[in-house]
């Protein structure tokens, strides 16, 4: 049996006229190298330990009016404390007709909360699909606006030396405590033509959905939806001229899960 | 109900400690709580079972709650803490007058107790009343490692009683604390499930009008606050318990009509507020936080966790009477039953209608009421729940002015502050952790607690409570040290002064022997029941002279509330300071107070030892320097 608690240690301290410093008081008591390593535990315990996140915003099947079934993941993941956190995003659309991904980008990003609702995000972004290759210094903010939207945008410059953006937004209405509806909408913005992947400059394509989720737990919600996309300005032209469809509409189905 | 009770009996397995047991056994008076000088409190893994359904638990002695201590003032206790978890464990005597290295928190007064080893406590026993002791590492506490302490006084005890028992609220979670708090700081409203939806808002539009529906809601969206933060924790993960028993285990406890019960409540919740209550009998509460006060009768109390009350109850007709202890946000209870015979049971009464967040509890006052407390009060009034609640509209007038003219509001709000003196000030790192910092706080001690306003019957408010004995210490305070309570709900940040305790580099230092006057702001909209250990609190209910002020060792600051205790700083050594919400602690709500010997050090108290509260009030921002 080990007992710890030593008065006399306390006593010869103070008579040996140690001067009694401010939170390590209990050193007088206690072999100081423990007190070091348990105020420490403490200090990272209480407001300083870091989690792993995990969340796929949108997880789903898509069965477009073009006849075409894609698979899409909208995934994010933190690891991190309440300020500072790295960020891994990845989207990707996987044609089953091609058997193929049409669209797989990854983004890591080093991420700082810099106002009450607000984190800016700094990092790089790698496209797989298409064009593989590709790689961006990416600048944004992530979070919420008054009246509750929730809001990531930001700006990519590719090793190409093209500056492009993208703004998505969301908001959920509560049909119930576990019913809830959410429409979303994404912006995306080139500076430059971009012949090879489709891309006019301009603010160049939309997308916009509507997703009714029901949240089983808050972790593990199934949805259905809608996603109507379409392609304007220079975008358009270039897709109108090469014989593809400049709007798409899809049912959409799938899992939104986080942990 | 009868077969809830028979249930109830049924799983009164061994994990209870004979107190807690159900009918005939838990009276303490046939019964032997520990008692002596020395005692062994094994704490080890173990199991919990709760309206018939299991759980693990970390237990003392194999009992949940930990075995009642019952001590006599004068005595020197013994206690022999033995750790067979394979983590590092510790008790903190709640309450507790004691050489802080006997305090029990690890990385503030010892380094823990390791796996496998013994730690012996060892102290005077100085104070009688009600106390409690329960783990200080991690979030064991809410896995069960809590227990209630009776101190017997040493001279003649001034509350009268024919029988007593122990009342012990908690809650529990079959998800595991660490995982709830987890989920929390990933999405912090993952357990409220009483948010308003768009149907409340139809609802709301055709009983108040389109307008003031979508202004209301357009208010706190763009403050991006939602007005049903009541609880971050719910009866959607917990359960909530007296004595170790769900409400279908209905824990009992006899009497014989006609006689006086003393009823020791203590909220050794993680995370519960509670309002408490029985629905047809009277409690005359004669003790606060350990501490004799004049008797005082309410129908109800509200109180946060780490806060104990001692109650009379005269249960006179030979009938059952149900204790309904709700929580705060309305979305559970916990339910006891005090009956003449084993097995009788009386109705349950429905759990009333959420409250929900008001201006005040923003600490945004309404300047152009002119501070009438008449008009606070209307203020103060609830919203409507969601659907259905009819209240007068008269009473949401203030919401009103706030949702039209927000920016003007605040600005009055500030020239005028809540008593007419300069606006609140905020002398501390703002960031992504503070939101909305109130900006005109008021003292809220006579108000009885969130959705209490219209009980229909009294509530103890803090102005209630007066010290049995008179305050032992008279001296004004010789300086003021605010300290804020702060938060960002979304990101789930607590925080005093905006600086969670990882990020903490100094502590609050106090001199031995000074009188502090610490004024509280809370900038949150939830109330925090805060505790400092080692000395207690004289409540500033009223200034000058009252020889009879109340004495807690742990206080809840209501939302949008600024108030004062003077704390004589007689204990030299570490002591934690913190929110005794749990996970809010644990997000870093949490401070260490030093109080360092007198004779290194300038008293305070000696100097300014006779300055009036006035001219101190001058120096009110000092204190807001770390």
């Amino acid at each position: 049996m080990r007992v710890l608690f030593c008065p006399l240690a306390g006593v010869l301290a103070l008579a040996a006229g140690t001067t009694a410093a401010a939170q390590t008081q209990a050193d007088a008591y206690y072999p100081p190298e423990e007190m070091a390593e348990a105020r420490a535990a403490l200090r990272h315990a209480t407001g300083g330990a870091r989690r792993f996140y995990f969340r796929t915003d949108r997880l789903e099947l898509r069965d477009q009016r073009d006849d075409e079934q894609v698979l899409l993941w909208d995934v994010d993941a933190w690891y991190g404390g309440q300020v500072n956190r790295l960020w891994l995003k990845s989207e990707a659309e996987f044609s089953l007709e091609e058997d193929a991904f049409e669209e797989l980008e990854i983004q890591a990003l080093y991420s700082r909360a810099i106002s009450d609702y607000f984190d800016l995000q700094t990092g790089i972004r790698h496209d797989i699909e298409p064009d593989a290759g590709r790689t961006h210094a990416v600048l944004g903010i992530q979070g919420e606006t008054p009246y509750w939207f929730e809001i990531d945008a930001a700006l990519f410059l590719s090793d190409e030396g093209e500056l492009t953006a993208g703004l998505e937004t969301e908001y959920d209405f509560l049909l119930t405590q576990r019913l809830v509806l959410q429409p979303r909408a994404e912006l995306s913005w080139s500076a430059d033509e971009i012949p090879e992947l489709g891309i006019g400059s301009g603010l160049g394509s939309l997308e916009a959905g509507l997703r009714l989720r029901y949240e089983i737990r808050r972790q593990f919600a199934p949805y259905v939806g809608v996603e109507w996309s379409r392609k304007f300005g220079e975008t358009g032209d270039i897709a109108a001229a090469a014989g593809d469809r400049t709007d798409n509409t899809a049912l959409v189905a799938g899992l939104r899960i986080w942990f | 109900m009868g077969s809830a009770a028979a249930l109830g009996g049924a799983a009164a397995s061994g994990l209870l400690p004979a107190w807690a047991q159900s009918n005939g056994a838990a009276n303490l008076g046939g019964l032997r709580p520990l008692s002596g000088q020395a005692f062994d409190l094994t704490i080890g893994q173990s199991g919990v079972r709760i309206d018939g359904r299991q759980g693990p638990a970390i237990t003392i002695n194999g009992q949940l709650p930990a075995p009642l201590l019952r001590w006599r003032e004068g005595d020197e206790v013994v206690l022999r803490v033995h750790n067979t978890l394979d983590e590092d464990t510790s008790i903190h005597w709640h309450g507790l007058i004691l050489p802080f290295q006997m305090d029990g928190v690890p990385g503030v007064t010892f380094p823990g107790i390791r796996p496998g080893e013994t730690f012996e406590y060892r102290f005077p026993v100085r104070q009688a009343g009600t106390y409690w002791y329960h783990s200080h590492s991690g979030l064991q506490e809410q896995l069960g490692h809590y227990g209630p302490i009776v101190i017997d006084p040493a001279g003649t005890d001034p509350v009268g009683y024919d029988r007593e028992y122990v009342v012990v609220l908690s809650d529990y979670t079959f998800e595991g604390p660490y995982r709830v708090f987890d989920r929390l700081m990933k999405s912090s409203d993952t357990y409220n499930f009483q948010q308003r939806t768009v149907p409340d808002f139809f609802a709301d539009a055709s009983e108040q009008g389109l307008g003031r529906a979508l202004r209301d809601r357009l208010m706190w969206g763009r403050m991006r606050m939602n007005p049903t933060d009541i609880s971050d924790v719910t009866a959607a993960t917990l359960d909530y318990l007296v004595n170790g028993h769900g409400p279908a285990d209905n824990w009992t406890g006899l009497f014989n009509p006609g006689e006086r019960v003393r009823l020791r409540f203590i909220n050794a919740s993680a995370m519960t507020i509670f309002n408490v209550r029985f629905p047809d009998l009277p409690m005359t509460v004669v003790q606060a936080d350990g501490l004799n006060v004049q008797p005082v009768e309410v129908g109800e109390f509200q109180f946060g966790p780490a806060e104990t009350y001692d109650v009379i109850v005269e249960p006179d007709a030979d009938r059952a009477f149900t204790l309904m202890c709700e929580s705060i946000d309305r979305s559970g209870f916990a339910r006891a039953t005090l009956a003449p015979r084993p097995g009788m049971t009386a109705p349950v009464p429905p759990l009333r209608p959420r409250p929900t967040l008001t201006m005040r509890d923003m600490g945004m006052d309404h300047g152009t009421m002119g501070g009438d407390a008449m008009d606070h009060d209307a203020m103060a009034a609830p919203m409507p729940a969601g659907g259905g609640m009819d209240h007068g509209s008269a009473d949401h007038g203030a919401m009103d002015h706030g949702a039209m003219d927000h920016g003007t509001m605040n600005h009055d709000a500030m020239r005028r502050g809540a008593t007419g003196m300069a606006p609140q000030r905020h002398d501390h790192p703002a960031g992504p952790g503070v939101v909305n910092p109130a900006e005109a706080p008021v003292s809220r001690l006579g108000e009885p607690g969130a959705g209490l306003e219209d009980a229909g019957h009294k509530v103890l408010v803090y102005t209630d409570l007066k010290s049995l004995e008179p305050n032992p210490d008279m001296r004004p305070p010789g300086r003021e040290v605010e300290v804020h309570l702060t938060s960002n709900m979304e990101r789930y940040m607590w925080s005093f002064d905006g600086v969670r305790f990882s990020e903490v580099v100094d502590p609050i230092v106090f001199h031995e022997g000074e009188r502090v006057r610490l004024t509280m702001v809370n900038d949150t909209m939830m109330p925090h029941p805060i505790h400092l250990h080692g000395m207690f609190f004289d409540v500033v209910t009223s200034e000058t002279g009252d020889r009879h002020k109340p004495r807690k060792h742990t206080i809840t600051v209501k939302p949008g509330e600024k108030l004062s205790v003077d704390i004589t700083a007689d204990a030299v050594g570490d002591w934690a300071f913190h929110c005794h919400l749990l996970y809010h602690m644990h997000a870093g709500m949490f401070q260490v107070v030093s109080v360092l010997p007198g004779d290194r050090h300038e008293s305070g108290a000696a100097h300014d030892a006779h300055a009036s509260m006035p001219a101190m009030a001058g120096h009110a921002r000092h204190g807001g320097d770390h």
